[in-house]
């Protein structure tokens, strides 16, 4: 057995089906593997996508994407996947391939030190010098990549590594005596929280991307229910409690909803679940929740105290803790204030749900189109965003009910991420119907992977929000640069009907308010891939927090629903 | 908040690339790195590294965070000042042509508990050991004669008594 075969029954012990990848010279060993194996290999067209593609797999199904390249540009063309991974905690693995080990260091042809490029985005990275470690390599970057805190592994692999004979397959993984993620919370911690729970008369519960990673919607609903405590998320922690739900609140920070930005600037207590407190969602953080008690659940240690101060802090995996915690809490008798404040904040989010009716106005709101998106599409339904207003739109309005199911990019903001992800995730979970919802400019930053969506016959619906513009940037020039729009016009090129016939994509432009919906269901019916390109208003703003400024400091129109909304029940679920 | 000196005192993979993740760290959060010495430790296949960095307490809670986050990093800890043995090694080469000069070098050092470890008609070189305001006393006397060299490991350092990191 030589390194790539090494390589790949590695991979299928650890059940991977698919990996997405793109060749070239320095893996050709491991691609010349592939030829007869039994791993299914997706070609795309930029590594760029082969990275987003395994992290969109990722997201959805909690499994480990795999990705690959071959040297130098091959590889550097995967470094922004990779960092996004990093930033949203996924667990990925990066295969790139490397010259010859004789030839490391002598600026060879396509050489790149990846080792060191990666070094800040990556959980860990490895570079065999041995075929012998090749099993054991695979498998402790399997390990490292989905445990603790999740995140992206590099595996750097010289090509003549790959060419060398193993002398025996040993798949144990290396010894790691210096990772040992803290999975269960400290109890004095967990006693200290719980005192303050039931002392606080204005709960409220922040979660975070981490209650998702963890599989803890089911307590974070029973924490919530129990001392009737509304929930706001961060945009990775979108679907870790139903957004339908009379206590939920939406999405927290910059673009968050108002209800939610005014909650969290009110309430004693916060319970944060899984969450890094980026600037995105806590705004200026002298201004954050200023008269709350603030408790931080996170798996990281590092990440508690790095931006907000904590009063109490628990390093440990969410669900664990969360089981804790209401282990003792459903022995308590919680006091009855709190029905005071959930019953005010529930009237108070339904006197500021943002409005979505749209329904006579062209050009179409961003509003209205979401509103058909989701009148179409079913809970289970995937939706995946790229970057931009349509993101923002998407986590503003979107109602989304189940963990695992709004895929986006947070931490990086990596325009160019909807797409590829979404085809990761129809590959992940071929039996869900999956949705990307782009911006023109993000989704032409990889509209070559049209090629790949038609030769693999991968059927995703994208939803192309066209506005010809940048529109976040756009909309940042207009609220604060003095509405000089400097280079964020995109024109009107390309005719994307007509760039779909060229890869033989169906598509449709929709243009009127009811189209939307009718467009979506048909090409979910289709059962190949879609692109719908939905003209949009360009000139729709959402309204926001203006960076550096408190949670409360929301400018731009709010639009408010006034249809009246039905009566909701305290009690929830 | 105040900066202060930090000794941070780390047991990391003998392995290459490890100083790499370790020195990545500190320029990626903004943390000044004065100095860092590394070298095997008692046990095989594990080296002690230890790190001088100015910062303040958070971003040091920060750093050590970080640190212990790396998968070949093993223990760290921010050593107590006043509870530990800390030594540096310097090489000084003093010019000293005339003979005088000499021994006047050849005393300093003696009283210093330095040694000459190399002699030519022009310079002589002393090796010397201690902590950082020894050191920085003994170049200040040598800086009269004309230091035409000098070469410092920065400091390495453990806890005083009986206790291990
Ligand atoms: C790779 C990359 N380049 C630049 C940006 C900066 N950026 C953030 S949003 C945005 C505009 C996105 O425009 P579009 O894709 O059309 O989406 P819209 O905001 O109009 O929905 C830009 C340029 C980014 N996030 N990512």
């Amino acid at each position: 057995m030589n390194g790539g075969q090494a390589i790949v029954q590695a991979l299928l012990d650890e059940g991977v089906e698919t990996v997405f990848g793109y060749p070239g010279g320095a893996v050709l060993p491991l691609y010349d593997v592939l030829y007869d194996s039994e791993l299914k290999h997706i070609l795309v067209r930029h590594e760029q996508c082969a990275a987003h593609a395994a992290d969109g797999y990722a997201r959805a199904s909690g499994k480990v994407g795999v990705c690959m390249a071959t040297s130098g540009p091959g590889a550097t063309n995967l470094v922004t996947g990779i960092a996004t991974a990093y930033m949203d905690s996924s667990p990925i693995i990066a295969i790139a391939g490397q010259v010859a080990t004789q030839l490391i260091g002598n600026d060879a042809f396509q050489e790149v030190d990846m080792l060191g490029i990666t070094m800040p985005i990556t959980k860990h990275s490895f570079r065999p010098n041995n075929p012998n470690d090749i099993p054991r390599i695979i498998k402790s970057s399997f390990k490292i990549a989905r445990t603790g805190r999740p995140g992206p592994v590099v595996i750097d692999l010289p090509k003549d590594i790959q060419e060398a004979e193993l002398d025996e397959y040993i798949n144990r993984p290396f010894k790691l005596p210096g990772y040992k993620p803290t999975l269960k919370g400290h109890p004095l911690q967990i006693k200290r929280a719980v005192n303050a729970i039931i002392n606080a008369k204005k709960p409220v519960i922040l979660a975070g991307g981490g209650v998702i990673i963890s599989g803890a919607s089911k307590e974070l609903r029973k924490l919530a229910k129990i001392i009737r405590a509304p929930v706001t998320t961060t945009l990775l922690g979108k679907g870790s409690f139903p957004e339908d739900h009379p206590y939920s609140l939406g999405m927290l920070g910059m673009h968050g909803r108002k209800v939610a930005n005014l909650t969290v600037n009110e309430c004693d207590c916060l319970i944060a679940i899984g969450c890094r407190f980026s600037d995105r969602t806590t705004g200026n953080i002298a201004e954050f929740a200023p008269n709350a008690k603030i408790i931080h659940i996170d798996i990281d240690p590092a990440e508690i105290g790095k931006n907000i101060e904590v009063d109490i802090p628990i390093v440990g995996d969410a669900k664990k803790v969360l089981q804790d915690i209401l282990k003792i809490l459903e022995k308590k008798d919680i006091n009855s204030e709190k029905k005071e404040w959930i019953e005010k904040t529930i009237k108070f989010r339904n006197k500021c749900m943002p409005r979505m009716s749209f329904d006579k106005e062209i050009p179409l709101k961003p509003q209205q189109a979401i509103k058909e998106i989701m009148e179409t599409i079913d809970d289970d339904t995937i939706v995946t965003t790229d970057v931009g207003q349509n993101q923002m739109w998407m986590a503003h309005f979107y109602t989304s009910k189940k963990p695992r199911k709004f895929i986006s990019s947070g931490g990086l903001g990596t325009m160019g991420f909807g797409f590829p992800a979404a085809m990761g995730a129809k590959m992940a979970l071929p039996e869900e119907d999956v949705v990307a919802v782009c911006g023109d400019g993000g989704f032409l930053m990889v509209s070559q992977d049209l090629a790949t969506l038609r030769e693999y016959d991968i059927p995703i619906t994208i939803c192309i929000m066209d506005n010809r513009r940048l529109g976040m940037v756009a909309q940042w020039q207009r609220l604060f640069y003095d509405e000089r729009m400097s280079h964020t016009h995109l024109g009107e090129v390309p005719d994307f009907v007509k760039l779909a016939e060229a890869y033989n994509i169906d598509a449709e432009k929709v243009e009127k308010p009811g189209e939307v919906k009718e467009a979506l269901k048909n090409a979910i019916k289709s059962g190949g891939p879609t692109i719908i390109d939905i003209v949009i208003d360009p000139m729709e703003i959402l309204p926001m927090v203006p960076p550096g400024r408190g949670l409360t400091e929301i400018v731009g129109e709010y639009k408010v629903e006034t249809k009246t909304i039905k009566k909701e029940k305290v009690e929830g679920e | 908040m105040e900066l202060k000196t930090h000794i941070i005192s780390t047991i990391v993979q003998h392995k290459p690339g490890v100083l790499q993740r370790v020195s990545g760290l500190f320029t990626r959060r903004g943390f000044n790195i004065e100095s860092i010495t590394v070298g095997e430790s008692e046990t095989p296949g594990l080296a002690r590294m230890t790190i001088i960095a100015k910062g303040d307490d958070k971003l040091l809670e920060q750093l050590t965070k970080q640190l212990n986050k790396l998968i070949d990093v093993i223990k760290v800890r921010d050593l107590e000042p006043t509870n530990i043995v800390q030594r540096e090694l310097c090489l000084i080469k003093v010019h000293a042509p005339e003979e005088r000069a000499r021994s006047e070098i050849i005393q300093y050092a003696n009283i210093f508990r330095g040694r000459i470890i190399d002699v030519s008609t022009e310079t002589l070189t002393v090796e010397i050991t201690g902590d950082t305001n020894k050191i920085d006393a003994f170049i200040e006397l040598m800086t009269g004669f004309g230091i035409k060299e000098l070469a410092r490991t920065g400091p390495t350092a453990m806890s005083r008594g009986p206790k291990t990191i």
